[in-house]
């Protein structure tokens, strides 16, 4: 059987909400009243697609053996680099084998299904056991229109593989046109679109349900027996129900007002919050828009009660913070450049020969284990550093990224550099052993307690615009509310 | 066992510039004007030099690399000339070359030359730390500064020893306080205005918990040691020199990062270096019998610690000692008699001699206003990196 094994989801915390982008620029654009409404979530200002895409896939894989994974596949239209491909970055910093076979996905915003549809075929093929989709996205709308309400800021994740499958995959169909409904040229900043109506009456109300029924004719399913359809459409698409005999309740929400049209991400991120509700039986379409379509059909198995909870749409819901400020969400996500400062303008050193020979520490945040002692040390040494051992060349690689600590000390510091002064950062004793010296992120100072339980996350650590590289590595955040 | 190095090395002359922002000074202005000094101090000229060691640490912003531009500023006739730097104890390594030399035999007089021009940088603070950490710790450590390095000690002292915020910045409040009463008598600090306990602790943040007035400025200086044998120091001096008893350092073997014992309330190559040099010394029982203390004193909560480190106060019980006034310049152990780093700021290559000058000065009854009476023993504790990752110089003096 090949199908769903696992899912995550990654949110940012940063929740901007609608009605203070409305009261910076309502006075331009007053016909966005009508949907300035709830909030969306924003990626932090050490935030883009790669590193939430990353985190969706920990969330995804923890508590599973990485080992396995033969593929990764990342969909998002937002990605760091044009040539430099982002799935492998994605790969080192998730600690996958390096046997593995990773493709970026991007281009359009059915990217997201394409990359399910992708990694099943490779599955199906038999070229591999197990491949994880990453999707994540994060778009610019430019101030003053639609999509700067609109767009919000999401990862989300999928596990496929052969054996203890939640959800099987009854098959997919899809189409391709050049539906130009929206569109971003090569080094461009922001998404232009052409007109709504047109949107709507001559692209979403004739491809998807092209799309849908060509999928049920196509593997004989009879709509009526769907449970749950999720289009990825940033919009109720419970009023073209009536045609399929789907009632409104079977269509997933898309968290239009909560997370955002989260582009690419959207699709899967909707299929992992579908997951979360589903019970053995349930027949899962999911539906991804854009250049065309995709649709996608699973149905829960009886395994997808052993699952042990998943950080996914729920738990990344429930960790938010308000954000007010319309004037840190645009300098949190480029839109502003602000004065840095000499000591902000200092060059980054990014050394790639350096993050090559280091990948792992870097980027995964692999440290080594004493054989001997037992003690795990971080970055890697070759010398064990308990002075009662001192074993030399007795190492093993020990992996940090996916452990819990407790925060040893720490200091919010207003001298250091940071697009979100103060710079918090301390020593965080790692349960088992470590002491990591990190940065902090999502936090305030105010919720900064010695012995606090920490986590780490995936963050962007700086970018070197001189070199054009954009550096990565593990921060510490609080430790999240665990999945309900 | 090495005997190590006690009375066999004299200092025969000093030389220290005014610290501060010296805008109109290069570096290797300010090298001949501490070099002048220590000469005059010393009653010997260039040529009687024979070796010579130079301390900088963030040479990229001031006189570069090597040690060629103090051969050259001070026109060394092509003697032996050595560029060293250990971060922050720069200054005393400088010193342990020259004193080494002269110690070994190697030469008669040998110059230690400290020096570093930090304003040239266009913003205040030290120099970012990011080019000093290495390549791969740039990829890796946060984006610290010295202020919240240190800060997390402050962070980690309060809750080890139940103190509240408030009670905890009011002692460090105090340590600021007194260096700010003895660098107002001093000529060559930079900051010379008293502080009250209220203005310290209402000091905007600069890293919780430290404020402005916990933390050391940032300026330029020079200062230089000339050193000799006790038999030409006897010739050229009569009596008027003093000699090294003891010189440590202990660098860091990485244990308080990568072995999880170490509590974050101490500085542990500090209480290595000191137990070391008390040694040397024959020093039996440190707060009976040193005198005096010139504290690397980067932050306040640095010299509270450094209290404890230094078996001067118990551990944990340094407020104490605060509060009584031990550490006051009338107090048992006066403590930055000069102002210390607090006063003086901290041109790294400099700290380490500058403090020595305090010694040298009070053990020679020549500190005027600041005048200890009697000092017999004078220690320097002289702390490079953050307390996490650290290498420290202890050095005693006294009288022959």
């Amino acid at each position: 059987m090949i199908g769903i094994t696992s899912y995550g989801a990654y949110i940012p915390w940063n929740r901007l909400q609608r009605q203070s982008i409305f009261q910076a620029m309502g006075w331009y654009s007053p016909f966005t009243y009508g949907i300035a409404k709830g909030e969306k979530a924003v990626s932090n200002h050490d935030e883009d697609s790669l590193s939430m895409a990353v985190n969706a896939g920990a969330n995804c894989v923890s508590g599973l053996d990485r080992g396995k994974i033969g593929g990764l596949f990342l969909a998002s239209t937002t990605l760091p680099y044009d040539e430099r491909m982002n799935a492998s970055i994605a790969a080192t910093a998730l600690d996958l084998k390096s046997q593995v076979s990773a493709a970026d996905i991007t281009g359009g915003l059915k990217a997201g299904t394409t990359a399910m549809i992708s990694a099943l075929d490779a599955l199906q093929a038999g070229r591999m056991n197990q491949a994880l989709v990453l999707a994540a996205d994060s778009r610019l709308g430019k101030p003053g229109g639609a999509y700067e309400h609109m767009f919000g800021d999401a990862a989300a994740a999928v596990l496929f593989g052969t054996e203890n499958v939640i959800a099987e995959f009854k098959g997919s169909f899809s189409l391709s046109y050049d539906f130009a409904d929206q569109r971003r040229a090569s080094g461009e900043k922001f998404n232009r679109n052409w007109e709504e109506r047109w949107i709507r009456d001559a692209g979403i109300s004739k491809i998807l349900p092209e799309a849908i029924m060509g999928a049920a004719t196509k593997h004989g399913v009879n709509p009526a027996n769907i449970s749950k359809i999720c289009i990825a459409l940033p919009a109720d698409m419970s009023g073209m129900g009536k045609k399929m005999m789907l009632t409104p309740e079977k269509f997933q929400e898309s968290m239009v007002n909560t997370v955002g049209d989260c582009g690419a991400a959207l699709s899967v991120l909707m299929l992992a919050a579908a997951l979360e509700n589903a019970k053995p039986g349930d027949q899962i379409v999911v539906v991804g828009f854009g250049s065309g379509a995709d649709v996608l059909l699973f149905q829960a198995t009886e395994e997808i009660t052993k699952l042990p909870t998943r950080r996914a749409v729920k738990a990344c819901l429930a960790n938010r913070k308000e954000l007010t400020s319309y004037e840190k969400y645009k300098v949190f996500s480029g839109i502003e450049d602000i004065e840095t400062g000499i000591r902000g303008e200092a060059p980054a050193a990014s050394a790639l020969s350096v993050l090559w020979k280091d990948r792992r520490a870097i980027m995964a945040y692999v440290g080594t284990r004493c054989k001997e002692c037992k003690t795990p040390q971080f970055p890697p040494q070759r010398i064990c550093a308990n002075p009662a051992c001192n074993a030399k060349d007795k190492m093993e690689p020990y992996s940090f990224a996916d452990k819990k600590g407790k925060l040893f000390t720490f200091t919010a510091d207003m001298l250091a550099f940071t697009f979100d002064p103060p710079a918090i950062y301390g020593l965080v004793d790692m349960d088992g052993g470590g002491r990591l010296w990190m940065d902090f992120t999502d936090v305030e100072v105010k919720d900064m307690k010695v012995n606090m339980p920490v986590e780490l996350s995936f963050r962007r650590k700086y970018v070197d615009k001189g070199r054009g590289i954009s550096g990565y590595s593990w921060k510490a955040v609080p430790a999240g509310k665990e999945a309900n | 066992m090495a005997e190590g190095i006690r009375d066999k090395v004299a200092i025969i002359g000093m030389g220290c510039t005014k610290f501060g922002e010296q805008w109109d000074k290069s570096a290797e202005d300010l090298m001949v004007d501490s070099f002048s000094e220590a000469t005059k101090d010393a009653g010997i000229s260039t040529k009687d030099i024979e070796m010579a060691w130079m301390g900088v640490c963030f040479d990229e912003v001031n006189v570069g690399k090597s040690a060629i531009p103090c051969s050259l500023a001070l026109k060394l006739p092509f003697i032996p000339c050595t560029r060293v730097e250990n971060f922050c104890a720069s200054g005393t390594e400088s010193f342990r070359g020259a004193a080494y030399a002269v110690a070994s035999g190697a030469c008669d007089i040998a110059l230690a030359m400290g020096v570093e021009k930090l304003k040239d940088t266009g913003y205040g603070g030290l120099p970012d730390f990011g080019q000093a950490m290495g390549t791969r710790n740039r990829m890796l450590l946060p984006n610290i500064t010295a202020p919240g390095a240190f800060a997390m000690m402050a962070t980690r002292y309060f809750e080890k020893y139940g103190l509240t915020r408030d009670e905890g910045k009011e002692a460090l409040a105090k340590i600021s306080v007194k260096s700010h009463a003895n660098g107002a008598k001093n000529p060559k600090a930079h900051l010379r205005r008293e502080v009250t306990v209220e203005q310290v602790m209402r000091s905007p943040i600069i890293a919780e918990p430290l404020g402005l007035f916990d933390c050391c400025g940032v300026s330029d200086g020079s200062a230089c040691a000339i050193v000799a044998t006790p038999e030409i120091a006897k010739k050229l001096k009569g009596d008027d020199f003093i000699t090294v008893k003891a010189l440590q350092i202990a660098a860091t073997s990485g244990e308080e990062l990568l072995y999880t014992d170490w509590d974050g309330t101490y500085v542990k190559t500090t209480r290595e270096a000191s137990r070391r040099a008390y040694a040397e010394a024959g020093i039996k029982n440190p707060r009976e019998e040193i005198s005096m203390l010139e504290l690397h004193d980067c932050f306040s909560i640095t010299e509270m610690v450094t209290f404890e480190d230094l078996q001067i106060s118990p551990i944990g019980k340094a407020k104490e000692d605060i509060d009584a006034g031990f550490f006051n310049l009338d107090g048992k152990i006066p403590s930055q008699p000069d102002g210390g780093l607090k006063c003086f700021g901290h041109p790294i290559g400099a700290s380490g001699l500058r403090m020595i000058y305090e010694c040298y000065l009070q053990l020679l009854s020549r500190a005027g206003d600041r005048q200890i009476k009697d000092p017999k023993f004078a220690l320097t504790h002289n702390l490079g990196g953050f307390p996490a990752m650290s290498v420290c110089s202890v050095g005693i003096f006294g009288r022959k």
